[in-house]
């Protein structure tokens, strides 16, 4: 039981993130075999395919098969954009990919670049980590002086210009047409699909986005082959993936483990619980994926279909640890106050509805629920499901109901006793001040 | 309006885009006036309009969508601590009242003096260094413990 790290390899020394290091590490290996040995676009766009690699940024979409939409035959520019606004709470690997390996996600974009024919790419970086988005514009010059970016790239006929481009705190953002109005300098309110982005994209012409994990993942696929990189997960479920714990656990941390690994044991490389708590819940995949009771959990292998069977979706990696000191209607408030606060408003079941499930939430952990509201919370996240342009709509209201359904005893408790099945002093001692250690 | 200093950084963001593009430098080029003026008033906005080449309402539009811009004074130090639930498991709430009893001020609030400003943020992807709050939008502070906010308000305060 340990990890098994590609994209975190390497990174205990110090100054990793510099190019010096990155290519002691084997880095640009694969982008300079590509170039030399010319390797037909097909190939590489065949051996994502066949690696199983699944889109990192929460929707799991097959990369290799994204990639294959783009017309490469389409003449003018095409762009790419790096998804690394990550704003979804729980999540904080990309931060740590592009604070200690910057190079491998510039490598994966200049393999896609090459795969599908883009002329120039943006990475968009979160708007609360400036300091990130300083070290990546830093690597970017690096890459540029060494050749691996700009016009006729190593002396080949491939050119690729990548840039930076940095947001200013608008979780929405993270959607991927959301992201293309932002870059284009607009407020960052989805467009509808279809058009997807590989027919129209930033600025109307083809485009695809990936997240920043899933283009680091590119360059170890490229040297171990699709096929390896497939078996080191599960079919359907390939490769590692970094899973960034938070909550009450004893090590919250980024972990990269390969796909399949089983639930308690991440949980145990985290530390396990804090004070030998008891687990009462896990959110495994960020915000927005639904609450998944602990006994459910401990039975989950951690990949995309084990944890769609178990009623919630593997998204971002992001596990929230919650122990038995928690207050589930408290906990469910502050994400609901989160969704309402960062809805674009263009769509009024989202604009709307998020605003009413706070309210209800709201009343209901101040004491003054109703008898009705627990039909009404269900009532409204259904009304916003499926009803809104993008998947914001869908991600409030998926805790909303998880939390509802699963923990029912504790929103009815709360409504007919005004108070908390979980005594305020002990929700306390759970949620105090708490930094990493050996429990 | 801005600073020479100011124009060269905003010429060095509308250069990463094509040509008839400079609309997607707009986000950045609020940011670094906000930096030079403290907040970004209605001239700065204007401003930064007439120098990108677009209508006022385009740069309005964007100011006033972006959680980071601040439209109004805010204090010489503005701290934005996550209260977010990953963030809350771990103290994010504790840290937030912590300095709120520090400061002697709410959420939103500045301290007479003008130096201080506090705000409740929203998820700033560093969920395993929680608590961690920002210091004007652009240095992230980690694992923020009660001793380390008091460190941290000590020097703040010389400054």
């Amino acid at each position: 039981m340990s990890e098994h790290r590609l994209i975190l390899a390497g990174l205990d020394g110090d100054h990793t993130w510099q190019l010096q290091n990155y290519i002691a590490r084997g880095g640009y290996e694969a982008f300079r075999k590509i170039i030399k040995e010319k390797t037909p676009p097909d190939a590489i766009i065949a051996e994502i395919k066949a690696s199983g690699l699944r889109g990192r940024g929460g929707a799991g979409f097959p990369t290799g098969l994204k990639w294959s939409f783009m017309p490469r035959s389409f003449p003018g520019d095409k762009y790419l954009a790096c998804n690394s606004d990550e704003g979804e709470p729980g999540t904080f690997k990309d931060r740590d990919i592009l604070r200690y390996n910057p190079h491998t996600v510039i490598e994966g974009m200049l393999i896609g670049a090459y795969a599908m024919g883009c002329s120039r790419g943006y990475n968009y970086i979160h708007g609360e980590v400036f300091e990130i988005y300083q070290r990546f514009e830093e690597a970017l010059d690096e890459a540029r002086a060494a050749g691996l970016l700009g016009q006729n790239i190593l002396g080949s006929d491939f050119s690729f210009e990548l840039f930076a481009h940095h947001g200013y705190g608008a979780y929405i953002c993270g959607e991927e047409t959301a992201l293309l109005e932002s870059i284009e300098g607009k407020k960052g309110q989805p467009r509808f699909k279809p058009p997807f982005p590989a027919s129209y994209g930033l600025y109307g012409k083809p485009t695809t986005v990936n997240n920043t994990e899933t283009f680091a993942s590119v360059p170890f696929i490229m040297k171990m082959g699709g096929a390896a990189f497939l078996k080191l997960g599960k079919p359907n479920n390939g490769g590692t993936k970094l899973f960034s714990v938070s909550g009450h656990v004893c090590r919250p941390g980024n972990y990269e483990l390969k796909l399949g690994t089983p639930f308690p044991e991440l949980l145990e490389m985290a530390g396990g619980m804090r004070a030998g708590r008891k687990l009462k819940a896990v959110i495994p995949g960020g915000s927005s994926a639904p609450v998944v009771p602990a006994d459910i959990m401990m039975d989950c292998t951690l990949d995309f279909d084990s944890i769609a069977k178990a009623g919630s979706m593997l998204g971002s990696g992001a596990v929230i640890v919650m122990d038995e000191t928690t207050c589930m209607v408290r906990a469910l408030e502050r994400l609901a106050l989160f969704y309402h606060e960062e809805s674009c408003g263009q769509c009024t079941p989202c604009r709307e509805g998020t605003g009413w499930m706070y309210r209800v939430i709201h009343r209901i952990e101040s004491g003054a629920g109703r008898p009705e509201d627990l039909d009404l919370l269900r009532s409204v996240a259904g009304n916003i499901s499926g009803r809104t342009i993008c998947a914001l709509g869908d991600a409030a209201a998926g805790p909303v109901q998880s939390f509802v359904k699963h923990f029912a005893d504790e929103f009815e408790y709360h409504i007919e006793n005004k108070k908390c099945l979980v005594p305020p002093a002990v929700q306390d001692t759970g949620s105090q001040i708490y930094v990493s250690q050996s429990c | 309006m801005l600073s020479q200093e100011s124009l060269q950084q905003i010429d060095r963001e509308i250069a990463k885009y094509p040509p008839g593009k400079k609309q997607s430098a707009l986000i950045s080029a609020l940011r670094i006036a906000q930096q030079e003026k403290g907040w970004l008033p209605k001239e700065a906005i204007e401003f930064v309009a007439g120098y990108i080449g677009i209508p006022p309402i385009a740069a309005w539009e964007v100011a006033t969508f972006y959680g980071m811009y601040d439209l109004a004074h805010v204090g010489r130090h503005k701290i934005t601590v996550c209260t977010n639930l990953p963030c809350a498991l771990s103290g994010g709430v504790h840290a937030a009242e912590y300095l709120k009893k520090k400061l002697g001020i709410d959420f939103n609030e500045t301290t007479p003096d003008g130096k201080f400003t506090l705000k409740e943020g929203e998820c700033m992807g560093a969920c395993g260094d929680a608590p961690v709050l920002l210091h004007n939008n652009h240095h992230m502070c980690s694992f923020m413990t009660t001793e380390k906010i008091d460190e941290m308000l000590a020097d703040l305060e010389k400054q």
